[in-house]
């Protein structure tokens, strides 16, 4: 493990659709002030963990849990995440909502195939490219994705957005464009409830699909957006 | 009857449903042909039991210090979980370990 990254790596992804590139001092300064809230919030975040570790709040706890936290913090530094800075609580909810009732029906989806005598389901794996493509997205679309039904994240491409998905229990070549609808929806969902208004605008825009072989491509042809 | 009875019936019933989920996540594993396979069900089937059994757990015991505890766990399964799933995948794919027989389309393998 090396030591600290300076704040300004050049190796820092650049979000495509998240704020533009520090081009001046006041965009400097603002990168600044956005990281040192994020810092303050993991910071929070720790402490509230620590106490609620030890099971009750009390001075000694808080102390320690910003003892703790700032030496993750210094010495487990992380990269920088694209936040809009705000949350749609609204959105939020139908987000929460539609994650509940995806997981149950994915768990007794998955829970019947497993149970079911004799049957030996089908795989497939696709590659589905998000729409936003910043890390915060990418790690949030997998992460939610291999919760809900039928899918289960394999490999992503962070340069190009692409996630590999694992999908189960596949009975036709119309499933798989199901599943990447699926993906997407999740996708919408997420950036809706904390997206920034950039990358709000990036969901209208029609999902350029994955070039894939024609002989292996089991998308109908008006599936296929332009690429980029 | 009281609240207490109430929740201490709800929680009966979430334990039950969550081990009855983790049962099936386990006999998805064991039956399941190939290692992707086996991690749908290390996912998703076995987080809703957990977190079932959480609540369960929570409706019985009914204390803050308890219910903070549950809640940390139950957010850090859903966090980890599909981690530690795509890193088997992953893992899997890469050193060849997963049966191409069983898939009807492998775009990954297009990539490379």
């Amino acid at each position: 493990m090396t030591g600290a990254r300076s704040p300004a790596s050049p190796d820092d992804p650049q979000p495509p659709g998240g704020t533009a590139p520090g081009d001046g001092r006041a965009a400097r300064s603002r990168n600044r002030a956005v990281r040192w809230r994020d810092r303050l919030t993991a910071l929070a975040w720790m402490v509230g963990v620590w106490n609620l570790l030890w099971g009750r709040l009390s001075w000694g706890n808080l102390l320690g849990g910003l003892l703790v936290g700032l030496a993750v913090l210094v010495f487990f530094p992380l990269p920088p995440v694209t936040f809009g800075g705000r949350l749609r609580p609204r959105a939020l909810l139908v987000l929460a909502g539609r994650f509940v009732t995806e997981l149950v029906s994915a768990s007794i989806h998955v829970a019947r195939v497993a149970v079911q005598p004799g049957y030996l389901p089908r795989g497939a794996i696709i590659a589905v490219r998000l729409r936003v493509r910043t890390d915060l997205n990418l790690a949030l679309t997998a992460e939610a994705i291999s919760l809900v039904p039928g899918t289960l994240i394999i490999d992503v491409d962070r340069e190009r957005g692409l996630l590999y998905v694992h999908v189960l229990d596949v009975r036709g070549p119309a499933d798989l464009p199901e599943n990447r609808d699926r993906v997407l929806a999740t996708e919408a969902r997420i950036v809706r409830a904390i997206g920034s208004a950039t990358e709000l605008r990036l969901l209208d825009t029609p999902a350029p699909d994955v070039p894939a072989p024609a002989a292996a491509d089991p998308d109908p042809p008006t599936d296929r957006g332009q690429d980029q | 009857m009281s609240a207490g009875t109430v929740a201490d019936w709800l929680g009966a019933a979430c334990l039950v449903a969550g081990g009855l989920l983790s049962l099936a996540a386990g006999i998805g594993v064991l039956r399941f042909p190939d290692v992707l396979d086996r991690m749908h069900a290390a996912t998703k089937p076995q987080v809703l039991g957990v977190l079932l059994l959480l609540a369960g757990v929570a409706l019985r015991l009914r204390t803050t210090s308890d219910i903070g505890m549950i809640v940390l766990v139950a957010v850090f399964q859903l966090a980890t979980a599909p981690v530690a799933a795509q890193m088997v995948g992953r893992a899997a794919y890469r050193s060849g370990r997963v049966d191409r027989s069983l898939l009807d389309v492998d775009e990954l393998a297009e990539e490379r």
